[in-house]
C-alpha cells in the first residue's frame, strides 16, 4: 500500500513540474516586449506601436513546448528564447526574424547573450553550459561547425538563471543546489571557462534568479533571490555576502496569516532599475510588487514599500528597459488544464516610475497602471496576453498561481524524506524484495537467535548460515543483509540456521568446529 | 533499531580500541547523483572545525575567528577517503598540516571517524590533524573550502563507471577540475591513482586537457614521499598489490592561467 501511495505521488509530480510560468524581458532601450508563456513568444513593438508577426530564417522548427527564457543581447540587437524543447532560438530584434536555431541534448533552463553579442550560452538541465558563437565576427577563432561547446557546468543541478557582468568579464549562474558561481569568461570561451572567480554561498534554498546591478561607472554587484525567501546583495567578485533582505518580515505584515503559513515565499524574479537603487521583487504569494531601496554604497537593502495589485495578480516575471522608466510585469503559466492552447493564460501589468525619487519618499507611490493607461492600450494588450478579458477571470488566474507554486516546488525545492520513509523505501527496492508474510516472522527470529548466539560467542557477531531451497537462500539472506546491516555475514560456512518443517521456524545451529 | 546495535558494538574503540570493520558494513557505492539528506554547510565560514581538531581549536573558538591567518585551515583533501588509509599514513608525515577525509557512504565515515578517535586515544598527542567528514564532495566541495585554502587534493582507487552514460558520476571529469582548480592554491598538487586502466587514462586526459593544471616531472614525482603511500597507505592500494595488479597515477599541479 505504501508503495501503491509512492508511485502516486510521484505521478503528480511529474506532471505538475510541466507547468512553465510566463517570462517578460523588456528591449534594453525600450523598442519592444516580449512575452512568452508556454511556447507561444508574443512580441509588441512598441516604437511602430504594433504586434510583430515573428519569421524564421534558420531552417529549424518553431518552439513546441515551454520557453524557459528569454533574453535581449545588452544593445538589443539579439534575442534568445529557449526551453523545454531542446530549441534555443536566436532573434535579430530589428526585423524578429530567427537566425539561427540550435538543439540542445537537454531541456534548456537559462539562456545568456554576451555583451557584445558574439556568444549564446545556455544552460541545460544536467547543469552544463553550452556556448555558441554568433555570426562572423570571431575571426581567430578556430573554424568550428557551430555546434554548442560544452564550457563549463553544475555538478548535476539545474542552473536557473545566467547572468553576463556589466563588463562581460564574468558569467554568474545559479542554481537548485544554493548556489551561485561566478565564471571567468576566457578570450578564447570556446575552449571551457574553466577559472572560477568565485561562489556566492549564502542561500539556504534554491536562487531562483540572479541580476547585475551598479552606479553608474561604479563597481558592479549582484542580487539574487531565492527560495528561502531571501534578496541578497553580493560583492561577487570576491563571493561575500554584502546584505540580506528577509522579505517575510514585510510580507507577512500584508497576507493574511493562513497565506504565509505554508511559508512559500519564494522569490520569484527580481529586477534593479538601471540607476542601481532600487530593486523590484516579485513573491510566489504576494499580490503585487515589492520594492527595496539598494545602497550599494552601503551596502543595504532596506523595504521600500509594496506596490500593490489586484487580489489573484501575482507576478511571476519582471523586466525594464535601461530607457523608459516602466517595470513590466506578468503572470501566467503554460499547460494549464482546462484550457485551450490557444488561450494560454497570461496577464501583463505595468508599474510606471519605475527609479527612486529621492525627495518623493513615500508619499508619491506608484501606482500600477489601469489596463485603459498600458501604453498602446488594448493592442499591446491583445497581443502579448492573448485576449483581453483575462482580468475577470479571476479564478483562472487562482489556478496558475496555485499550479506554479507546486511546479517551482516539485522542480527546485529538496525533497526531504523523513529516516522512517528512507527506510521503508529501501525495504521496498526491487533487489531487496521478498514475500511479505515471512518477512517480518524471519526477521524477528533471526534477532532472537542472535541475542542467544551473541551470548553463547560473547561477541556480537553472528554469523548466520540460512538452509533452504538455493532461491529461497539467496532472497533471505539478502532480507537479513539489510535488515541487520552491520551485523551480518550470512554466508559464513561456520554455522547454520536451520529451517524446521513448516515455514516459519528457524532453528539455529552453531557449527562444532566454531571459533569461540 | 539492529544497526544501531552495530554501530554501538564497533564503537567500542573509544578507549583507543580500533574499530573493527566488519561492523561498518557498507555498500560498495553510493549514488552522488541524488539529493543529500545529511547536513552541508551552507558556506565554508560555517564548518565548524573545532568539532574535527579539538586540539587545534579547543573549546569551540575556532568559529569565531575567521579571516585571522594564523588561524590553522584544513590544507589538505583526500576525496572519497574510504577507510581512512591515507589520512593516517599522512597523519605522521604532516603532523602539523591540518587535513580532512571525504566520504559518502555514512557506515565508511562512521568507521574513520572511531578509527581516528581511538588512534588518537592511543597515540597521545597523534593525529589531532586528521578528521573525516560525510559528504558528496562532487556537490559541496566549494561548501567545505574557500578558494586556494587547499595544498593537496587526493583521489585515490575512485569508482570507475565503466558505462559511458555514467561517465558524469566519475569523480574527476573537466567540469568538477574547475571546482578542484578554485579549492586549490597555485602550486597545489593533485594526486589520482587507479587500478583501472581506462579510468586513469581517462583522468590523465581530462588532468591534461585542463588549462588550470600540468603534468608534474617523473623525478618531481619520486621524490615526493607522499608518491608512496598512494598505493601502499588505502586498503585498495593493498589489495591491487596482493593480486599484484597495475596502478595507474596522473599526479597534476595547479598553475595559474595561461592566456
Amino acid at each position: 500500500m505504501e508503495d501503491a501511495a509512492g508511485v502516486e505521488e510521484a505521478e503528480v509530480g511529474g506532471g505538475a513540474a510541466e507547468f512553465a510560468p510566463a517570462l517578460v524581458a523588456a528591449h534594453p532601450l525600450g523598442h519592444s516586449v516580449a512575452v512568452a508563456v508556454g511556447p507561444e513568444l508574443r512580441v509588441f513593438d512598441l516604437t511602430a506601436g504594433s504586434a510583430v508577426s515573428l519569421s524564421d530564417n534558420s531552417g529549424g522548427g518553431s518552439h513546441s513546448d515551454a520557453i524557459r527564457a528569454i533574453s535581449f543581447s545588452a544593445n538589443g540587437v539579439l534575442f534568445a528564447s529557449a526551453g523545454d524543447d531542446k530549441l534555443v532560438k536566436v532573434w535579430m530584434t530589428d526585423s524578429w526574424c530567427c537566425i539561427r536555431t540550435i538543439t540542445s541534448e537537454k531541456r534548456v533552463s537559462a539562456v545568456a547573450i554576451s555583451n557584445d553579442g558574439t556568444y549564446v550560452t545556455f544552460a541545460d538541465k544536467f547543469g552544463v553550459v553550452w556556448l555558441v558563437t554568433m555570426g562572423e565576427s570571431g575571426g581567430e577563432q578556430e573554424p568550428t561547425d557551430n555546434k554548442p561547446v560544452s564550457i563549463f557546468g553544475h555538478y548535476c543541478s539545474i542552473i536557473t538563471s545566467m547572468k553576463f557582468s556589466p563588463d562581460g568579464r564574468f558569467i554568474a549562474t545559479a542554481d537548485r543546489d544554493f548556489k551561485i558561481r561566478i565564471t571567468s569568461l576566457p578570450k578564447k570561451p570556446l575552449k571551457g571557462a574553466h577559472e572560477i572567480q568565485s561562489f556566492c554561498l549564502g542561500h539556504t534554498d534554491f536562487v531562483s534568479c540572479i541580476a547585475f546591478t551598479c552606479l553608474s561607472e561604479g563597481p558592479s554587484f549582484l542580487l539574487s533571490g531565492g527560495g528561502d525567501s531571501t534578496v541578497r546583495l553580493w560583492d561577487y567578485i570576491n563571493g561575500c555576502l554584502l546584505d540580506t533582505y528577509q522579505v517575510r518580515d514585510k510580507v507577512g505584515e500584508l497576507l493574511e496569516p493562513n497565506e504565509t503559513e505554508d511559508s512559500n515565499l519564494s522569490v520569484a524574479d527580481i529586477c534593479p532599475t538601471n540607476d542601481g537603487s532600487l530593486v523590484a521583487v516579485a513573491i510566489q504569494s504576494l499580490n503585487g510588487v515589492m520594492l527595496l531601496a539598494c545602497d550599494l554604497i552601503a551596502k543595504k537593502l532596506s523595504f521600500l514599500k509594496v506596490v500593490t495589485t489586484e487580489k489573484c495578480y501575482i507576478p511571476t516575471s519582471l523586466s525594464s528597459s535601461f530607457s523608459a522608466d516602466l517595470l513590466w510585469t506578468v503572470m501566467g503559466a503554460s499547460n494549464m488544464p482546462n484550457q485551450a492552447t490557444s488561450q494560454l493564460c497570461t496577464r501583463l501589468k505595468i508599474i510606471p516610475h519605475f527609479k527612486k525619487d529621492p525627495l518623493a519618499g513615500c508619499d508619491h507611490v506608484p501606482a500600477v497602471l489601469e489596463d485603459s493607461e498600458v501604453p498602446h492600450g488594448e493592442k499591446l494588450l491583445l497581443a502579448l496576453q492573448g485576449s483581453l478579458d483575462i482580468a475577470k477571470q479571476e479564478e483562472v488566474l487562482a489556478s496558475v498561481l496555485a499550479a506554479l507554486k507546486v511546479s517551482m516546488h516539485k522542480m527546485l525545492v529538496k525533497k526531504h524524506y523523513s529516516e522512517e520513509r528512507r527506510e521503508q523505501r529501501k525495504r521496498g527496492r526491487n533487489d531487496k524484495k521478498i514475500k511479505k508474510a515471512g518477512n517480518e516472522y524471519l526477521t524477528c527470529n533471526v534477532l532472537l537467535w542472535q541475542e542467544e548466539y551473541l551470548q553463547h560467542l560473547r561477541s556480537p557477531v553472528c554469523r548466520l548460515h540460512l538452509i533452504c531451497s538455493p532461491v529461497e537462500f539467496h532472497r533471505k539472506t539478502m532480507q537479513f543483509e539489510l535488515d541487520l546491516d552491520g551485523i551480518l555475514f550470512p554466508g559464513s560456512k561456520n554455522s547454520s540456521l536451520m529451517r524446521k518443517g513448516n515455514d516459519r521456524e528457524l532453528e539455529f545451529i552453531p557449527n562444532p568446529g566454531e571459533d569461540g | 533499531m539492529t544497526s544501531g546495535d552495530g554501530s554501538n558494538g564497533g564503537g567500542a574503540g573509544g578507549q583507543g580500541k580500533l574499530p573493527r570493520k566488519r561492523f561498518y558494513r557498507a555498500r560498495a557505492h553510493s549514488n552522488p547523483l541524488s539529493d543529500s539528506h545529511f547536513p552541508i554547510p551552507i558556506s565554508p565560514d560555517e564548518v565548524d572545525l573545532s568539532q574535527h581538531y579539538p586540539r587545534y581549536f579547543p573549546s569551540g573558538e575556532g568559529e569565531g575567528c575567521q579571516g585571522d591567518a594564523a588561524v590553522p585551515r584544513i590544507r589538505f583533501a583526500d576525496v572519497g577517503c574510504g577507510f581512512g588509509g591515507l589520512l593516517v599514513g599522512l597523519s605522521t608525515l604532516f603532523p602539523d598540516t591540518l587535513m580532512i577525509g571525504m566520504e559518502l557512504r555514512d557506515k565508511v565515515t562512521e568507521y574513520v571517524k572511531e578509527r581516528i578517535l581511538a588512534l588518537r586515544a592511543s597515540n597521545p598527542g597523534k593525529y589531532d590533524n586528521i578528521s573525516v567528514v560525510r559528504t558528496n564532495s562532487m556537490k559541496y566541495i566549494p561548501n567545505y573550502f574557500r578558494k586556494a585554502q587547499l595544498l593537496k587534493m587526493f583521489f585515490l582507487f575512485p569508482d570507475p563507471h565503466f558505462k559511458e552514460k555514467n561517465h558524469r558520476r566519475r569523480v574527476i571529469s573537466m567540469q568538477l577540475l574547475d571546482e578542484y582548480a578554485y579549492v586549490m592554491e597555485v602550486g597545489g598538487i593533485i594526486y589520482t591513482i587507479t587500478d583501472v586502466e581506462e579510468l586513469g587514462e581517462w583522468m590523465r586526459s581530462c588532468l591534461e586537457k585542463h588549462p588550470l593544471f600540468e603534468a608534474i616531472p617523473e623525478e618531481e614525482i619520486k621524490a615526493d614521499p607522499v608518491v608512496k603511500l598512494l598505493s601502499t597507505a588505502t586498503e585498495e592500494g593493498q589489495k591491487v598489490a596482493r593480486n599484484g595488479g597495475q596502478t595507474f597515477q596522473a599526479i597534476f599541479r595547479r598553475i595559474s592561467l595561461q592566456e
